[in-house]
């Protein structure tokens, strides 16, 4: 057992490497809204987060994240281009379904986190490359994604705006996603609504539901998807090479798909920033489908470092782009281009002890 | 001594005692109907104990009574990694209760799950707010939504006259337990077929540690006739 003093330490040492990138420390409540929570990542966040109550500020929870009250601190005050770093702990339990662990996650941990908001194209590069420098020293795997070249992609496949708008809406789950693709690329079954004697009931109103019978029987017409895409779709996602490969493999596809060639454009172009920036190409993992696995609401570039042989594991630091997360904490819709990611410092910690 | 928790009232105290006395076992309560105290005849070394049926998850894990009957969506729900703590010692053929989802029957574009997850999706971006699902199942219903990877829903607390919740339109739809489906139907609510949550039953439950004596086992062996 490693001493929480000695990762607190190593987290201070990522801390003041941050603010030595130019950021400044923030300091987030512990204890947040739970409303605003449970809006942005549903139900799922009840099942990994600690719930409590206040008598007068209603459901609370002990911070799962920094990404939330960063942002919103940010959003009600803060002047672009802004660098914030933090340190501290976030809490997150874990449901065991059936059975227990036999070796229960921890509970509570450190996360060191820097976190930029500019209009700025070297953003992306600008935070990865830091994370690439402060981890060097422990040999970790380097992986990136790009949910913006997946959105892309399913952007171009030739479907109505129905059913592109559903696969959009859950690309990132994986089991839903492909039961529509599948669905979409077989002749739409005609359906058949039985009448109701019911009287209406419930705040869903009956012309919603007209609008949704509209809707499905417009479908009804759609052309079945040519199954070339599925097959396309599948090459993509399988695409996890170092990145001049993976580049090599997308521009490939980009033949037969050319509405990628402009997020293709995005990822070599952020390469070749990432090489000017010290970082060999050659050394980072390409995923196409690494975003699908992470949070929801990135939207652009996704990186995780991963320790080798430490099953088990989580990643040793996460982040990416989430400007569509500012979006929706920004109720109008108003997105901010926001980057950023967080290390363990716990992990770092067993790292250097082993 | 084993300690053996029964529900301390009501049709599955009364179908458990028969349960037991057809294998011989004559449960019944001490004095009057009011009090929870209870005699064992038929076997030796075991104690009867009369709780209410939500308490006896609880009771068993933590090893304050070594056997327990009660509804297997009890444990499911009450108990994180159940498996770990109790063994399902015998179903009991009764107290059968299905935890589905129900959908206002008026919905005529409501036919599936898939269908569910679509509705859940509108209504989040027609309301600003997440469907609402009222229960007192949250573990169980979360856990199951999630394994389907339906989104854009919440869950609301609701211990009792769940099936009322839409009607008031303090939800869009509930999962509950239900037998006949009576309830339901009354207040015009439709079951999604493929959205069964856990079919449940009054089950024989025992401690997993308080299993392994020799007296549980002989006491087991006798009721199960292994």
């Amino acid at each position: 057992m490693i001493p929480k003093r000695d990762k607190q330490a190593i987290g201070q040492r990522f801390l003041a490497a941050f603010r030595e990138a130019g950021a400044a420390e923030v300091a987030p409540d512990i204890l947040l809204p739970a409303d605003t929570l449970l809006d942005l990542y549903g139900e799922d966040i009840r099942a990994r987060a600690y719930t409590s109550t206040d008598p007068l500020r209603g459901e609370v929870m002990l911070r799962p994240d920094f990404t939330v009250p960063v942002v919103q601190m940010h959003m009600a005050g803060g002047a672009e281009p802004a660098r914030y770093c933090y340190l501290g702990e976030v809490f997150r339990k874990q449901d065991p379904g059936e059975e227990r662990p036999a070796n229960p996650r921890d509970n509570e941990y450190l996360q060191a986190g820097f976190e930029l908001f500019a209009h700025d194209p070297q953003a992306d590069a600008e935070v990865f490359a830091l994370f690439h420098r402060l981890l060097a020293p422990y040999r970790l795997r380097a992986v990136t994604g790009d949910m913006g070249l997946v959105m892309d992609a399913v952007r171009a496949l030739p479907l109505p705006d129905a059913r592109r708008d559903a696969l959009l809406h859950h690309v990132w789950r994986p089991g839903r996603f492909g039961r529509l693709l599948k669905r979409f690329s077989q002749p739409a079954a005609p359906r058949v609504f039985a009448d109701s004697a019911a009287p209406w009931a419930g705040l869903r109103s009956e012309d919603e539901m007209e609008r949704r019978m509209a809707r499905l029987m417009a479908d009804r017409d759609a052309a079945p998807l040519d199954p070339v895409w599925i097959a396309r779709l599948d090459r993509l996602f399988a695409i996890s090479a170092p990145m001049p490969d993976a580049l090599a493999q997308l521009s490939d596809l980009a033949r037969d798909w050319p509405a990628l060639t402009p997020a293709i454009g995005r990822v070599e172009e952020r390469a070749g920033m990432l090489a000017d920036r010290g970082v060999a190409p050659e050394t980072v993992l390409f995923d196409a489908s690494h975003g699908h696995r992470t949070m929801e609401y990135y939207d652009g570039l996704t990186f995780s470092f991963l320790a080798e042989g430490r099953a088990g594991w989580p990643p040793v630091a996460t982040g990416g782009r989430y400007d569509a997360l500012t979006a929706v904490l920004g109720r109008g819709g108003r997105a901010i281009p926001a980057v950023g990611g967080i290390i363990r410092p716990g992990l770092v910690a067993e790292l250097e002890a082993a | 001594m084993i300690r053996l928790g029964v529900p301390s009232k009501g049709r599955l105290m009364e179908q458990t005692f028969d349960w037991f006395a057809a294998r011989g076992v004559a449960l019944s309560r001490s004095g009057s109907d009011r009090e929870y105290a209870g005699r064992v005849e038929g076997a030796d070394g075991v104690s009867l104990v009369l709780l209410s049926a939500g308490e006896i998850p609880r009771d068993l894990a933590a090893g304050r009574i070594e056997l327990g009957v009660t509804g297997t969506d009890l444990v499911r729900e009450k108990l994180a990694g159940w498996r770990s703590d109790v063994a399902e010692v015998a179903p009991m053929g009764f107290g059968h209760a299905d935890l589905i989802l129900a959908v206002p029957e008026c919905w005529r574009d409501c036919e599936n799950l898939d269908d569910f997850a679509a509705i859940a999706r509108d209504f989040r971006a027609a309301h600003g707010f997440r469907l609402r699902i009222a229960t007192k199942y949250h573990r169980l219903v979360r856990a199951w939504l999630a394994g389907h990877e339906v989104a854009d829903y919440q869950l609301v607390d609701s211990q009792g006259a769940t099936e009322g919740t839409v009607a008031n339109q303090t939800a869009e739809a509930i999962a509950d337990i239900t037998s006949s489906g009576e309830t339901l139907r009354a207040n015009h609510l439709k079951i999604l077929p493929d959205a069964l949550i856990l079919a449940s039953q009054a089950t024989l439950f025992a401690n997993r540690a308080a299993a392994e004596t020799a007296e549980a086992q002989a006491f087991l062996s006798l009721l199960t006739g292994r």
